[in-house]
């Protein structure tokens, strides 16, 4: 296997990465600090080191539209975004997931305004983590590389099809410049393989309709089918991780341990800091403090059981969230990660149904025979399903 | 050199402090050693006081948070010195090497400068002689190795030409005088 | 076209619809108010009703107006009014007549 060792800032290594991948197009419009990726990967389409179509737009949410309509097309379609930019794009992000494409976005984490600032936190991403995309978190350059690539196999997975970030810090990864390993061209395109796209639109021999209305009669059924495909990912990631590391040497799963198994007090977070935080759990050590630590690579779908699972002997654990949720309840990991852990240990037992998408009504019946189910299967001992649907035909 | 060296560069915007930065950590994976090489980001503005940042060890680099403790630090314009605290962080025995025509003496005794090892080098004088410009960054690589000795300074010679060499292919006299620059900022750095 | 299908595992992904000409499928005739009566005596068969129709109602067969689709004409009135003054072969009457 032929690795090269250089040294690239996370733009470029991304940049590096969506080369080898040589998708057919890549829409895009600049935005600080992701801009460097695109205007690296135009240099790329201008000496035809790559056989993309680049389509440089008016706007974000053009270039999402863009991207959306190639990849109907029948196209393995990437672009790059940051902060106000992914903003822009919101609306679009939602019509990418709920057709069911699997679109690649390099992501640079940076705040959104106001008041303007052009450096790193998770806020902008935060925003689309209910969109239904993938979403993976990076730690340093050599993990924005390797999670691009993987992205490609995780989000084409006959069992996903949804559209994926990756995401790298902006600034303290995106231009900063580390020694990375890079593989070779044909093994990178040997491992994400050719795209077939399902029911690509210019297919003239099997005409299709795409982005048509669905009423109170379907769209829950598609919502519901859209979150099986977000449930389905979980196994995929797991499956391209292992598959990358036997290929390439490192592998990857939801979060990476470190130091945890006998920490008394354990840091979570996402992206670059874990970094600075494993040089803080060893200082701790030697202090005396059994620190540690949990990096959560995967943040959409959220491996809950899992993070509960391997933290749950952990006595002290603080969450570092790098955005705020302005919910007046802490920062999105932590309200999560939070969930997650006391789904167990809570004295009192709290479900979950998703009701109503779409319009779909909700009758009084229905809701007496939740309620009344839950009661009798507390009477009867019984275990209930903690999340599921109420009114999507099953 | 176990142990993690962080090392601030200073310039002024459009100096190439982060040029500098970045063909120190690339030498510096010539030799196999792990590097960050990355510039404090702000409004950038030609002349504004700037700063750069290396860190270089043996082990893979985890930290992602800015130096502010560097055990050298590198001060590519005199006249920044003065108006920028340049020995900010800098403990007992760090080193500083200053561009300068002034000998070390001179320079701590201006700065009333205590504790450190102060090192200056005539760069710019040097690469105006060797380069045609004022372009100090190249030659202060010389003197910062030959004072650190952070890195191997005939590999990283070869190293740096093989570099030119595939930049400047139609300009040799380019790549002599860049050579040249490192090699006598190497042999020409002062110390006290 | 799939006809009721009963679970959200057996829908197309993506919500796509897989089939073409399905919008034949979709009754469009029960939202009219109004119904257009075609007189072939008066009609001199210029076809500007079955240029102008929205939903495609106007039936042709060798070239001339046979029909009108009410399975799928939602009384619009358009052919009524495109249909040249002089000629006026189209009448708009009202659809609870019919019903
Ligand atoms: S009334 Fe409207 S829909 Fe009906 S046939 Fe005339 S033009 Fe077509
Ligand atoms: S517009 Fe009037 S005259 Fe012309 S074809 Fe239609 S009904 Fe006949």
């Amino acid at each position: 296997m032929g690795k090269t060792r250089v040294a690239r800032t996370g733009n470029e290594a991304m940049a590096e990465a969506i080369r080898q991948i040589n998708p057919d197009v890549v829409a895009a419009y600049p935005i600080t600090p992701a801009t460097e990726v695109m205007q690296i990967f135009a240099t790329y389409v201008a000496d035809g080191l790559v056989d993309t179509e680049l389509v440089p737009t008016e706007s974000e949410h053009s270039a999402m539209s863009a991207a959306i309509g190639a990849q109907v097309a029948g196209a393995r379609t990437m672009t790059a975004t940051s902060s106000q930019g992914l903003a822009l794009m919101y609306e679009m992000l939602y019509i990418a997931a709920g057709l069911r494409l699997p679109l690649i976005m390099a992501e640079v984490n940076r705040a959104l305004s106001a008041p303007i600032n052009i450096h790193c936190d998770h806020g902008d991403t935060m925003g689309g983590r209910d969109a239904g995309w993938i979403q993976i978190f990076s730690e340093n350059s050599q993990e924005a590389y390797d999670n691009l690539i993987q992205a490609v196999r995780i989000a084409e997975h006959s069992d996903v099809l949804l559209p994926i970030m990756v995401t790298t810090d902006g600034f303290i990864i995106s231009h900063a410049m580390e020694d990375i390993d890079i593989y070779s061209d044909g093994e990178v395109r040997d491992f994400i393989g050719t795209y077939k796209p399902l029911q690509p639109a210019l297919d003239y021999k099997k005409p299709i309709t795409v982005g048509s209305i669905d009423f109170v009669d379907y769209y829950f059924e598609h919502r519901r089918a859209l979150a099986q495909a977000m449930s389905n990912a979980k196994n995929a990631i797991l499956e391209v991780g292992r598959e990358f590391g036997s290929k390439f040497g490192q592998e990857y799963g939801f979060y990476e341990a470190y130091k945890l198994d006998d920490a008394e007090v354990a840091m979570v977070c996402l992206g670059s800091t874990a970094g600075t935080g494993k040089d803080a759990v060893d200082n701790l050590r030697k202090r005396g403090i059994k620190a540690g630590l949990l990096k959560v690579r995967v943040f959409r779908p959220f491996p809950a059981e899992e993070l509960a699972a391997r933290l749950k002997d952990v006595p002290q654990i603080c969450v570092l969230d790098r955005s705020d949720a302005l919910a007046a309840t802490g920062g999105p990991l932590y309200a999560e990660l939070l969930a997650a852990m006391f789904e167990d240990r809570a004295d009192h037992t709290v479900i979950n149904r998703i009701y109503g998408l779409g319009g779909r009504d909700i009758k009084v019946g229905e809701i007496e025979e939740l309620l009344s189910s839950q009661v009798s299967a507390a009477a009867g001992g019984k275990s209930i399903d903690r999340i599921g649907y109420l009114g999507v035909r099953e | 050199m176990g142990e993690l060296i962080e090392i601030r560069w200073h310039g002024r915007g459009g100096q190439g402090a982060k040029t500098a930065a970045l063909l120190l950590a690339d030498a510096a994976l010539g030799e196999g050693k792990h590097i960050q090489a990355f510039p404090e980001y702000g409004p950038e503005r030609m002349g504004a006081p700037v700063q750069a940042f290396n860190r270089i060890s043996e082990e893979p680099i985890r930290l992602h948070c800015q130096v502010t403790n560097p055990s050298i630090v590198v001060v590519l314009d005199p006249t920044l010195v003065g108006s920028v605290n340049v020995v900010a962080g800098l403990p007992e025995d760090g080193i500083i090497l200053i561009n300068t025509a002034e000998t070390p003496a001179a320079v701590r005794e201006r700065l009333s400068i205590k504790g450190l090892k102060v090192f200056t080098v005539d760069a710019s004088g040097i690469a105006k002689e060797k380069i045609g410009r004022d372009v100090p960054n190249t030659p202060m690589m010389g003197a910062l190795i030959k004072v650190t000795n952070l890195l191997d300074f005939t590999k990283m010679l070869e190293d740096n030409k093989k570099k030119l060499t595939k930049k400047f292919r139609n300009k040799p006299e380019v790549i002599a005088g860049n050579l040249e620059a490192i090699e006598t900022a190497y042999r020409e750095v002062k110390s006290e | 076209m799939k006809e009721n299908i009963n679970s959200w595992k057996d829908l197309p992904i993506g919500g796509i619809v897989d089939e073409p000409g399905t919008a034949m499928a979709y009754k469009t005739g029960d939202w009219r108010t109004l119904r257009p009566i075609h007189n072939s005596e008066k009609c001199i068969n210029c076809l500007a009703c079955w240029i102008y129709c929205p939903d495609s109602a106007i039936i042709l067969k060798d070239g001339k107006v046979e029909s009108i689709d009410l399975e799928h004409c939602k009384g619009c009135g358009i052919c009524a009014h495109e249909c040249p003054p002089k000629v006026k072969a189209i009448e708009m009457v009202d659809e609870a007549d019919f019903r």
